[in-house]
């Protein structure tokens, strides 16, 4: 009798969890103890056995940077398997440029990696220039390279601070944030603009310098190296910082390559490569500058690599500023850009890796075709490799050590 | 360049101190005479511009010229792939790869034509980096990579209708609600021939 009562409850339990586990979306067929004899000889399971779950991060969630959607399988805390789901932010970039002609490609690509917009023109123009056969001035090759460092030093100021904040260091944040102020204020007074420069033509520039600014770079950049020092001190021997990013996310040179990962990535496991110094475009051969590598390809090596091509970026604008004379802006390009009916590829080193456009023209003034070689694309397929094995918070150290702008991950 | 539509247009601006860019036949060189060699019916043709080499070899035989690029020539990076959409020509498209050497520091460009509904065999085996290139082309040109081992689209949604980097497809783009009417919107196929919407661009 009471044995009975004792059941009956039991089963009422089990009832209980098993709704419950079916609106969870858990397909498990439940067995209660004393329940269905006919499944005793099999070994009873365990209600809370369920090792495998799906969970969805993002595309709302602060720390994917974006609009990035993963799709987790996870272990309690353990991810078995990752998989992005990209495109959220996809607006035909591409298509865009074929209907427009060459020079009105360039505001189209300050809005696919819109923290680095000059090297985005820079890339564009580069290409285009190639298949024209231009040579650009030495001043506006001089200003081009500035820009494109200072490019690098707020793209990186971005990604510290926020990657920092990811993993819980929000002091790091402001400090970065006031020094992107102030080279974003370099950028507006040169051409307007703050984050969409639009700030290169085909063939050289819009503008010349306003009066005072080299003036105030070499200020900045004369002050720059203090502040850096300044976020070393804040993580690069804090322990927390350490425990969070060392071993974490390991790719080995082999596995860089074979993934195609490019920029502070590949340095960060050992391969010195780095499209201004393998192939070198404007007046970076001149330029004396160290390309840092590291050896252990974790995401502590990538944030020590990122650190550290700060400081080139300003050893590189301080021999631009030196450099810099008087002359022309733009060189000889025709009013109306017609390319020969050729083909071209021409890549950068944006902040994030190899950035190159692969223009194909027919004659006309706008371009057949015209595709971007995204680096945030072509990194963020490493992802379901680096998460693998590894835990849900460390996710977020490796999205921000990828360091995606989905807005070029899906242009 | 027989697969160019259009010769070029002569530019109004005359200058005659310098020459006009123009494209060179590469079929000597060395990493084109090394593809021959391995594989005697892959190379269709070979041309120079600007210091870039573009090998066009035979749909059939990409993965294979890509598998000796990357084993042989010691091209070990996959930079991009992509497609170009000829419209009237025939193959419709050509799909395009990069691939980069470090040893070389230099980059070779390899292409293959594709007709509609043509498969290309994937290089995703070959190099791991061309699996989401793969299926941007995919997504964006409809051409199908045989032997790809996850060929879904990837900037549009699953069951999105059309391929927009295709010349046909419209730029102000189609009615999202297509993928809910396959039989007006049949897959692969672009947008529906009769949308009054439909413009062609290019």
């Amino acid at each position: 009798m009471s044995d009975e009562k004792i059941s009956q409850a039991e089963r009422d339990e089990a009832a209980h969890f098993a709704s419950r586990a079916a609106a969870a979306g858990v397909a498990r067929p439940l067995a209660g103890k004393g329940d269905t004899p006919a499944s005793s000889s099999a070994e009873p399971p365990t209600l809370f056995d369920v090792q495998e779950m799906e969970l969805n991060f993002g595309p709302q969630h602060p720390s994917t940077h974006g609009v990035l959607r993963i799709v987790l399988k996870v272990d309690g805390e353990k991810i078995l398997q990752a998989i992005p789901d990209v495109g959220y932010l996809h607006r035909g970039t591409e298509k865009l440029f074929e209907t427009e002609t060459y020079p009105m490609g360039i505001p189209h690509t300050d809005r696919m990696d819109y923290v680095a917009a000059a090297t985005n023109n820079h890339a564009f123009c580069l290409a285009v220039e190639k298949l024209l056969d231009v040579e650009v001035p030495r001043r506006a090759q001089l200003i081009r390279v500035i820009l494109d460092e200072l490019q690098r030093l707020s793209s990186h100021l971005v990604w510290l601070g926020t990657s920092g904040i990811d993993l819980g260091a929000v002091t790091p944040f402001w400090y970065a944030f006031r020094e992107r102020e102030q080279i974003l204020d370099f950028f507006e007074e040169y051409c307007g603009a703050r984050l969409t420069l639009n700030c290169m033509r085909i063939g050289g520039l819009p503008f010349d310098l306003t009066t005072g600014w080299i003036e105030r770079l070499f200020e900045f950049v004369d002050d720059l190296p203090a502040r850096i020092d300044d976020y070393e001190q804040l993580l690069t021997d804090n322990r927390i910082w350490k425990k969070r990013t060392v071993g974490i996310g390991v790719l080995t040179a082999a596995e860089c390559i074979e993934w195609g990962l490019t920029g502070p990535i590949i340095r960060a496991s050992g391969v010195e490569w780095d499209l201004r110094r393998a192939q070198p475009y404007e007046c970076y051969d001149e330029l004396d500058f160290v390309v840092p590598v590291r050896q252990n390809g974790d995401t502590y090596d990538r944030y020590v690599v990122r650190v550290q091509e700060m400081r080139q970026s300003v050893r590189i604008i301080r021999q631009c500023l030196e450099r810099i004379e008087a002359g022309d802006i733009r060189g000889k390009v025709p009013r109306v850009i017609k390319p020969p009916a050729e083909e071209i590829y021409a890549s950068v080193e944006s902040p994030k890796g190899e950035l190159g456009f692969y223009c194909v023209s027919n004659g006309t003034n706008r371009p057949y075709r015209m595709h971007c070689r995204p680096p945030s694309f072509i990194n963020l397929q490493a992802l379901p490799k680096l998460a693998k094995g590894h835990l849900i918070s460390d996710l977020v150290a490796l999205i921000g050590t990828i360091d995606i702008v989905l807005g070029e991950v899906d242009r | 360049m027989a697969e160019e539509p259009k010769p070029p247009a002569a530019a109004g601006h005359a200058e005659p101190a310098k020459p006009k860019p123009a494209a060179a036949d590469a079929a000597g060189h060395p990493w084109v005479a090394s593809i021959r060699a391995a594989l005697p019916d892959a190379v269709v043709a070979a041309k120079e511009f600007a210091g870039q080499i573009t090998v066009t070899v035979a749909r059939e035989q990409i993965a294979a010229v890509a598998r000796h690029l990357k084993e042989k020539e010691d091209f070990g990076y996959c930079v991009d792939v992509t497609a170009v959409d000829w419209k009237k020509r025939e193959p419709r498209f050509d799909v395009v790869y990069h691939f980069y050497s470090f040893s070389k520091n230099d980059r070779i460009r390899v292409k293959c034509g594709a007709a509609e509904g043509e498969a290309v065999p994937s290089i995703a085996n070959v190099y791991l980096a061309a699996n989401w290139s793969e299926r941007e082309t995919w997504d964006m040109f409809g051409i199908r990579f045989s032997g790809h081992p996850d060929l879904r689209r990837i900037l549009t949604w699953e069951g999105f209708h059309g391929h927009p980097l295709r010349k046909d497809f419209p730029l102000e783009g189609i009615d999202t609600g297509a993928a809910i009417y396959p039989e007006e919107w049949p897959e692969g196929g672009g947008p529906s021939p009769t949308d009054p919407n439909r413009k062609v661009v290019s």
